[in-house]
C-alpha cells in the first residue's frame, strides 16, 4: 500500500476551489428552462408594477367617454385608436387598469410575504430554539391559526375595520394585505422551526457554543442563514397563493375601493359583457394566469436549485 | 394508536374554543348590527329587538349563552331569516355545499393522480409535457375564472350543460369541474414529483434487477410508495373543497351553505356566521386528523404513540 501518496506534514493538499451554496444554486437555476421563463415573468411583472403608470396610455381611472359615445356607448374592442386592448363601457382603458392591477399586484406579492416573515420567522425560531413547553405553546397557536376558515377571517377583518385608518390605506389594500397575512404565517414558522431543530444539533453550532457565542447570535449568524434556501423557497411559492386570494376577494367585491381595480375586480366587472366583450374578462385573466405561471416556475426552480438532496447531481 | 386518536380529536375542542371567541369578538367589533336596513327601524324597536334576541347583555354574556346553545346542538335563531332556526338554514344548504365538495374532490383525485403518474412515466417525453400543461393551466386559472370560460364554452356556445342551478346530474357538471381545476394540478404535481423520487430508490432498483415487468414494478414498488406522501396534501384538499366552493356556488347559483359565508358577515346575521366558522373550522381540524390516521395506516413505517 506505499503507493498511496498522502500528504506530508506543512504539504497540505490544496482543496478544490469551492463555488459555495448560492453560486451553485445559481447555477443550476440558470440551467432550468422553466425557471428563467419564471424570472423572467416575474421581472416583466416587477417591471410593469413600478413603471406601469408611467407607461400607461391614460390615467388608469380616466374616463374617454367620447370614444364610447362615437362608438354607440358600449365598450370599446380591442384594437381601438388610442386603446390597445380597449375599454370598458365608461370608457376606461383596459391596459391601464391592467398595468395599476400589475402594481397591486406585486405589492400583494411582496406585503403580504413580508407580514409572513415578520410573524412567522421569530415565532418559528422562538420555538425551534428554546423547545419544550414554549415550543409546545407555540405550534397549538399554529394549530388554531391552521383551522381558522382562511377566507372568512380574512373578509370579517376586512369587514371589521374597514373605517379605521388601516382599512382606508393604499385605497382600502393595507387592510386585505394584512389579513393574508396573518392567516398563512403558519407555513413559514413551521418550517423554520424544523430547521433549527435539525440544525441546532448539528457541530458547528455546538462548536460556536463552546466557543461562548450566545444564544441570539447563533440564531441569526449562523442557524437562519443555514436554514435560509426553503425559507426563500417557501416564501416564492407563497406568492401565487397571495396574488390568487387578493383576485379572489376583489373579484366578490372586497379590498380595493373603486376607482382602483385589481384584476379581479376587473374579471367580476368584465363577466357582465362577457357575450360581446370577452376581451374585458379573458385579458385580466391571462394578466393573472402570467403572474401565478411566473412564481410558481420561479419557487419550482429554486427548491431545485437549493434542494440539497441533488447537491452534486447534475 | 387508540390514545393517540382520542388526544387528537380531544385537542379539536380547544382549536374550536379558540376560534369561536376570536370570531364571536371580530364579529361584534364590526360596526352596524343586524337591525340595520335601508329604512331605519326606530330606536324604540331596535332596543326591544336587541333585549329580546339578548344583544343588550355585556359581550360575554353574549358568548356564553352561545356556547351554552352550542354545545346543546342549538345554533341560536337567525337574525336575517326571522322565523327560521340555524340549524335548518345549515342543514338544508349542507348537504348541497357537501356533495359538491366531495363530487370535485373524487374528479381531482381520479383526474389528478393517473396524470401526475402518466407524467413521471413519461419523464421529459410527450406524456409529461401533456400532463405538465394540464396542471400549469390549473394552477394559472383562480376557480371564478374556470367557471365564466366553462359557462361561455359548454352552456352559452355549446348548450351541453345549464348556465346554473343544482337540479340533477347535468347542473353538476361544471360546478364540479370548475372547483376541481386547481385540485388536480396540484394533485398531478405532487404525484408526478413523488414517483420521480420514488424512481431513484435502490428497492426499485432491486425489483428491475431481478426480473420484474415493468408492469409490476410500476404498479406494486413505484405507485404505491409514491402515494403516500400524496395523501398528506388529500386532507387539506378535501377542506378546501367543501369550505371554499362558496365562489363557485355564487356563480352557479347553487343552493349551498356558502351563500351564507358572505351574506352572513354583510347582513350581520351573528348566529349564523358563527355557524358557518364553527361548521369550516372543524371540517379542516376533523379532516386533519383523518389524514395523519391514514397516512399511519397506508405508511406502516409511522407509528404515533
Amino acid at each position: 500500500m506505499a503507493t498511496i501518496s498522502r500528504p506530508l506534514p506543512g504539504q497540505v493538499a490544496r482543496p478544490k476551489a469551492s463555488t459555495g451554496l448560492w453560486r451553485d444554486a445559481f447555477g443550476r437555476l440558470r440551467k432550468n428552462r422553466l425557471a428563467i421563463l419564471g424570472l423572467v415573468l416575474v421581472f416583466l411583472l416587477l417591471m410593469a408594477g413600478i413603471f406601469g403608470p408611467i407607461i400607461a396610455p391614460w390615467p388608469y381611472q380616466y374616463q374617454d367617454l367620447k370614444a364610447v359615445a362615437a362608438a354607440g356607448g358600449g365598450p370599446l374592442p380591442p384594437g381601438s385608436p388610442g386603446h390597445l386592448l380597449g375599454t370598458d363601457q365608461l370608457g376606461r382603458d383596459l391596459l391601464s387598469r391592467l398595468l395599476d392591477g400589475a402594481r397591486i399586484s406585486v405589492t400583494v406579492a411582496l406585503v403580504v410575504q413580508l407580514v409572513i416573515l415578520v410573524i412567522g420567522v421569530p415565532i418559528g425560531a422562538l420555538a425551534g430554539w428554546f423547545g419544550g413547553r414554549l415550543d409546545n405553546l407555540l405550534m397549538r397557536l399554529t394549530d388554531v391559526i391552521y383551522a381558522f376558515p382562511d377566507l372568512l377571517f380574512i373578509i370579517l377583518l376586512s369587514v371589521a375595520f374597514r373605517d379605521t385608518l388601516l382599512g382606508q390605506a393604499v385605497d382600502g389594500l393595507l387592510l386585505v394585505f394584512v389579513a393574508i397575512g396573518l392567516t398563512s404565517w403558519v407555513t413559514v414558522t413551521r418550517l423554520v422551526r424544523g430547521q433549527l431543530l435539525a440544525l441546532k444539533e448539528t457541530e458547528f453550532v455546538e462548536a460556536a457554543r463552546a466557543i461562548g457565542v450566545s444564544d441570539s447570535r447563533i440564531v441569526t449568524r449562523h442557524l437562519l442563514p443555514n436554514g435560509m434556501g426553503p425559507i426563500i423557497v417557501a416564501v416564492t411559492l407563497g406568492i401565487p397563493g397571495a396574488i390568487l386570494a387578493e383576485a379572489t376577494l376583489a373579484y366578490i367585491g372586497i379590498g380595493v375601493r373603486a376607482p382602483r381595480a385589481s384584476w379581479g375586480t376587473l374579471v367580476a366587472e368584465g363577466q357582465k359583457f362577457i357575450r360581446s366583450e370577452p376581451h374585458l374578462v379573458l385579458f385580466p385573466a391571462i394578466f393573472i394566469a402570467l403572474a401565478l405561471i411566473g412564481f410558481t416556475f420561479l419557487g419550482d426552480g429554486l427548491r431545485d436549485a437549493l434542494d440539497p438532496k441533488l447537491k452534486g447531481k447534475q | 394508536m387508540i390514545s393517540y386518536l382520542a388526544r387528537r380529536i380531544l385537542w379539536i375542542i380547544p382549536v374550536l374554543f379558540a376560534v369561536s371567541v376570536i370570531t364571536f369578538y371580530l364579529m361584534h367589533a364590526v360596526p352596524g348590527g343586524p337591525w340595520d336596513r335601508e329604512k331605519r327601524l326606530p330606536a324604540a324597536v331596535q332596543a326591544r329587538l336587541n333585549a329580546e334576541y339578548g344583544l343588550d347583555q355585556p359581550l360575554y354574556v353574549q358568548y356564553i349563552d352561545w356556547v351554552g346553545g352550542f354545545v346543546q346542538g342549538d345554533l341560536g335563531p337567525s337574525y336575517r331569516y326571522q322565523d327560521r332556526r340555524v340549524n335548518d338554514i345549515v342543514a338544508d344548504g349542507f348537504g348541497t355545499t357537501f356533495q359538491l365538495g366531495i363530487m370535485a374532490f373524487v374528479v381531482a383525485v381520479v383526474i389528478g393522480i393517473p396524470l401526475g403518474i402518466v407524467a413521471a412515466l413519461g419523464h421529459n417525453r410527450p406524456p409529461d409535457y401533456l400532463s405538465t400543461s394540464v396542471s400549469i393551466i390549473g394552477i394559472a386559472t383562480p376557480s371564478f375564472v374556470l367557471a365564466i370560460l366553462l359557462v361561455i364554452v359548454f352552456s352559452v356556445q355549446l348548450r351541453w350543460f345549464p348556465t346554473g342551478g343544482w337540479k340533477g346530474p347535468e347542473t353538476w357538471v361544471l360546478p364540479t369541474l370548475a372547483l376541481a381545476g386547481f385540485p388536480i394540478a396540484v394533485i398531478a404535481r405532487y404525484t408526478r414529483a413523488s414517483m420521480l423520487e420514488v424512481t431513484r430508490k435502490d428497492y426499485i432498483r432491486t425489483a428491475q434487477s431481478k426480473g420484474l415487468q415493468r408492469g409490476a414494478v410500476v404498479s406494486r414498488h413505484m405507485v404505491r410508495n409514491a402515494l403516500i406522501p400524496v395523501v398528506t396534501i388529500l386532507g387539506p384538499t378535501l377542506a378546501f373543497l367543501v369550505t371554499g366552493s362558496f365562489i363557485i356556488e355564487r356563480i352557479f347559483n347553487i343552493p349551498g351553505v356558502g351563500q351564507f359565508y358572505l351574506s352572513s358577515i354583510s347582513t350581520r346575521d351573528y348566529s349564523l356566521l358563527m355557524a358557518m366558522t364553527m361548521l369550516y373550522a372543524f371540517a379542516v381540524a376533523f379532516l386533519n386528523v383523518v389524514v395523519d390516521v391514514l397516512y399511519a395506516y397506508i405508511d406502516p413505517r409511522i407509528r404515533y404513540s
